[in-house]
C-alpha cells in the first residue's frame, strides 16, 4: 500500500527530473522562473491583443476610412488626458464656491470618478450576492418560504433593470443609493434562481454521506450544501459582474449621480466622441481589473478546484 | 405493515428484512418496482455479498438498509431498532467517490466527529487511527483530487470505519479499480472486517470477488429484484481461490447469474422495441 502512495507522490515530478542529479536541483529554480515567464507572457499577450485592435483602428484612420470627428482613433482620444479629465467628477469640481481652476487635478478627477463607480458596482455586487444566497438557501430550506417567495421572484426576474430606474429615483433621489439599488435589483433575482439551481444540482451522495453520519438539516446546509455551491456561485458572480457594470452606467447616465455613466452622457450631449472613447477605455480597464481581482479571490477561496482551463487548452 | 402485527425476528441480528419492497415514484405514472418481497437475516460479524444483474435493485436495497430511502413494503430492523432514518451505526460506502472535495483527507475521515462537535485534537487522532488501518497515513493532509481512485476508495472506507459502524454497507466500492489493486483492497477489507467485527453487506458484479469475500452470497433475480438463492461459501479463511471447491462455486454462481442476466436483457430489449 505504501508503494501506491510513493508512486502517487513522485509521479508528477518524474517526467521533469529524470536525467541527472545536477539538473534535478536546477529544476525547481527553472520552474520558478518559468512561472515568472508565464506571468510575463500573459501581460505580453494582453498588450498584443489590445495593440492589434488599436492598430487596426489607427489603420482605418490613416487610410481615411474612419472620420476622426466621429471615430477618433486611440492616439487622438488618449492624447490630451488633462483636457478630458476636466469633464470628470463634476460634482466636486463645480461645488458652490469653487471655480473651474480649483479642486482636484484632471488626473485625480478621473480617479475619483472611476473609484466612485467601482465602489457602487462593488457594494451592489456584495449586497446582491449576500441577499440572493440567503434567499436561495431559505427557499430550499423552508417549503413555506419557497411557496411564498419564489413565484414573485420568478415573476420579477425577467424585468429589465431599466424599468426599475424610475423606482430608484423615486425611492432614493440622487447619489450613491439609487445606483447601488439598480445594481442590486439587476442581479438579485437572477442570482436567487441561480442559487436554487446550484443547490438542486449538489451531488446527492455527498448529502447522503452527511446524513448517514448523523448530520442534522442545518449541519447539512452549513457543511455540505454551502461549500458545494460556492464554486458555482462565484462563477455566477463573475458572469454578473459585467451586468453590474452595464447597469451602473445606465443609472449614472440618467442623472442619479456623478460617475462614468454621467461623463458618457455629458459627452453625448456635447457631441464629444473623443470623451466617449476615453471613458470607454477607462471603463474597460476598470472592469478588466475588477474581473482579475475576482478571479484571484476565486482561486484563493476555491483552493480545491483543479485548473480545468489548462487541461482544456492542451487538448 | 403496521407495527402492531410486526413479525417476530431475532433481535440480535445485525440486519433483518421482512417482506421488503421498493417502488420508485409509487403512485405516479412513472412508478417503477425495483424490489419485491425481500426476506433476509444477517448475523453480527457476517460477510454477505449481493450478486445480481445490473438494475435489479442491489443499490436500492443498501439504501433502504442505510435508512436513506423508505421501503414501500415490509420492514427493516437493525439490532432490534426499526430502520427509519440513517444512523452512524450503518455506514454506506457509495458506488461513486463521495469525498468532500473541499476538505483534506483527515477532515473527510473525521467529518462524522466534526458533526458531533469533537475537538480538533480528537478528530485528528481518530482520523490518524482510521487512516493507519487503510495504509494512507502519509496522505493525511492531501486533498481528494490529489489521490488515485483506489486511494480515494480507501479514504471512504476509513471514513466509514471512523464511525465504528456495526454494519458496513458497500456498494461496488472496488468496481473502478484494476485487478491487482482490487485484489489488494479485498485483502485489506478482510483485515479490517476481522478487526472491526462489523457485519459487511457488499455489492459486486464480480463472481471472483464474491467467492473471495463472502460467508454467504445473495443472488438476486432481474427486476423487480427478489432473492433467487442464498449461496453459502463455506471455504476456510484465508482462502485458496485456486482450489477445486472455489472453482466449482464460481461455476455454479455463474450459472445462477446467467439466467437472470439473460432475462434482464430480454426485458430491456422488449422495453426498447415496442411490438
Ligand atoms: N432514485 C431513483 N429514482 C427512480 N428510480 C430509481 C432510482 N434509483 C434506482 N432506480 C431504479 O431502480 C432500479 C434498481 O436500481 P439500482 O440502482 O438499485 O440497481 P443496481 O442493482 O444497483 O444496479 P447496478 O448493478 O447497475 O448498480 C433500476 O431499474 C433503476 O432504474
Ligand atoms: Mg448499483
Amino acid at each position: 500500500m505504501a508503494v501506491v502512495t510513493r508512486d502517487g507522490e513522485t509521479g508528477a515530478a518524474a517526467g521533469a527530473s529524470r536525467p541527472a542529479a545536477a539538473t534535478r536541483q536546477l529544476a525547481p529554480r527553472l520552474l520558478a522562473s518559468m512561472a515568472g515567464l508565464d506571468w510575463l507572457a500573459k501581460v505580453w499577450w494582453t498588450c498584443l491583443s489590445i495593440s492589434l485592435f488599436a492598430g487596426m483602428w489607427e489603420l482605418c484612420w490613416a487610410m481615411g476610412w474612419a472620420d476622426e470627428k466621429l471615430l477618433p482613433p486611440p492616439h487622438i482620444f488618449l492624447d490630451n488626458i488633462g483636457e478630458q479629465g476636466k469633464y470628470f467628477n463634476t460634482a466636486t469640481r463645480w461645488q458652490v464656491g469653487q471655480s473651474m481652476g480649483e479642486g482636484p487635478s484632471a488626473f485625480e478627477s478621473v480617479l475619483i470618478t472611476g473609484a466612485a463607480t467601482t465602489m457602487r458596482v462593488f457594494v451592489g455586487l456584495v449586497l446582491a450576492s449576500v441577499l440572493a444566497i440567503a434567499v436561495g438557501v431559505l427557499v430550499r430550506y423552508y417549503r413555506f418560504f419557497d411557496r411564498l417567495v419564489l413565484p414573485t421572484i420568478t415573476l420579477l426576474s425577467p424585468v429589465s433593470p431599466i424599468a426599475w430606474l424610475p423606482v430608484a429615483i423615486f425611492l432614493f433621489g440622487i447619489g450613491n443609493a439609487p445606483a447601488i439599488f439598480m445594481v442590486v435589483v439587476a442581479l438579485f433575482f437572477h442570482m436567487v434562481l441561480a442559487t436554487i439551481n446550484q443547490i438542486d444540482t449538489v451531488n446527492t451522495n455527498l448529502i447522503n454521506v452527511a446524513r448517514t453520519m448523523g448530520a442534522s438539516k442545518p449541519q447539512i446546509y452549513a457543511r455540505v450544501i454551502v461549500p458545494a455551491i460556492l464554486p458555482g456561485m462565484l462563477q455566477v458572480l463573475r458572469m454578473n459582474l459585467f451586468g453590474a457594470w452595464m447597469v451602473v452606467l445606465v443609472a449614472e447616465s440618467t442623472g442619479v449621480g456623478y460617475g462614468m455613466g454621467q461623463v458618457i452622457m455629458l459627452a453625448r450631449n456635447t457631441f464629444n466622441p473623443s470623451l466617449v472613447f476615453f471613458t470607454i477605455a477607462v471603463i474597460g480597464v476598470l472592469g478588466f481589473t475588477f474581473d482579475w481581482l475576482l478571479r484571484l479571490a476565486q482561486r484563493r477561496i476555491l483552493y480545491w478546484l483543479p485548473d480545468t482551463a489548462e487541461r482544456l487548452r492542451v487538448l | 405493515m403496521s407495527s402492531e402485527n410486526a413479525p417476530h425476528f431475532s433481535s440480535r441480528d445485525a440486519v433483518v428484512c421482512r417482506g421488503v419492497g421498493k417502488t420508485w415514484a409509487a403512485g405516479t405514472k412513472r412508478a417503477h418496482e425495483a424490489l419485491r418481497d425481500i426476506d433476509l437475516d444477517i448475523k453480527p460479524g457476517e460477510f454477505v455479498v449481493f450478486l445480481g444483474p445490473s438494475g435489479c435493485g442491489k443499490s436500492t436495497l443498501l439504501y433502504l438498509i442505510a435508512g436513506l430511502e423508505d421501503a414501500t413494503a415490509g420492514q427493516i430492523w437493525s439490532f432490534s431498532d426499526k430502520v427509519e432514518t440513517p444512523s452512524p451505526e450503518r455506514s454506506l460506502i457509495f458506488q461513486e467517490t463521495s469525498l468532500f472535495p473541499w476538505l483534506t483527507v483527515w477532515q473527510n475521515v473525521s467529518f462524522g466527529l466534526a458533526i458531533r462537535g469533537a475537538s480538533q485534537e480528537e478528530r485528528r487522532a481518530v482520523a490518524a487511527e482510521a487512516l493507519q488501518r487503510v495504509g494512507l497515513i502519509a496522505a493525511m493532509d492531501k486533498r481528494p483530487d490529489e489521490l488515485s481512485g483506489g486511494m480515494r476508495q480507501r479514504v471512504a472506507v476509513a471514513r466509514a470505519l471512523a464511525m465504528r459502524p456495526k454494519v458496513l454497507l458497500m456498494d461496488e466500492p472496488f468496481a473502478a479499480l484494476d485487478v491487482q489493486t482490487r485484489a489488494r483492497m479485498q485483502d485489506f477489507l478482510l483485515d479490517v472486517w476481522r478487526d472491526s467485527g462489523a457485519s459487511v453487506l457488499f455489492v459486486t458484479h464480480h463472481i471472483d470477488e464474491a467467492v473471495a469475500l463472502a460467508d454467504r452470497v445473495v443472488v438476486f433475480t432481474s427486476r423487480p429484484g427478489r432473492i433467487k438463492t442464498i449461496y453459502p461459501i463455506d471455504l476456510p479463511r484465508p482462502r485458496n481461490l485456486f482450489s477445486r471447491e472455489a472453482e466449482t462455486m464460481r461455476i455454479q454462481l455463474t450459472e445462477l447469474l446467467r439466467d437472470e442476466v439473460d432475462r434482464a436483457f430480454a426485458e430491456q430489449e422488449a422495453f426498447a422495441v415496442p411490438a
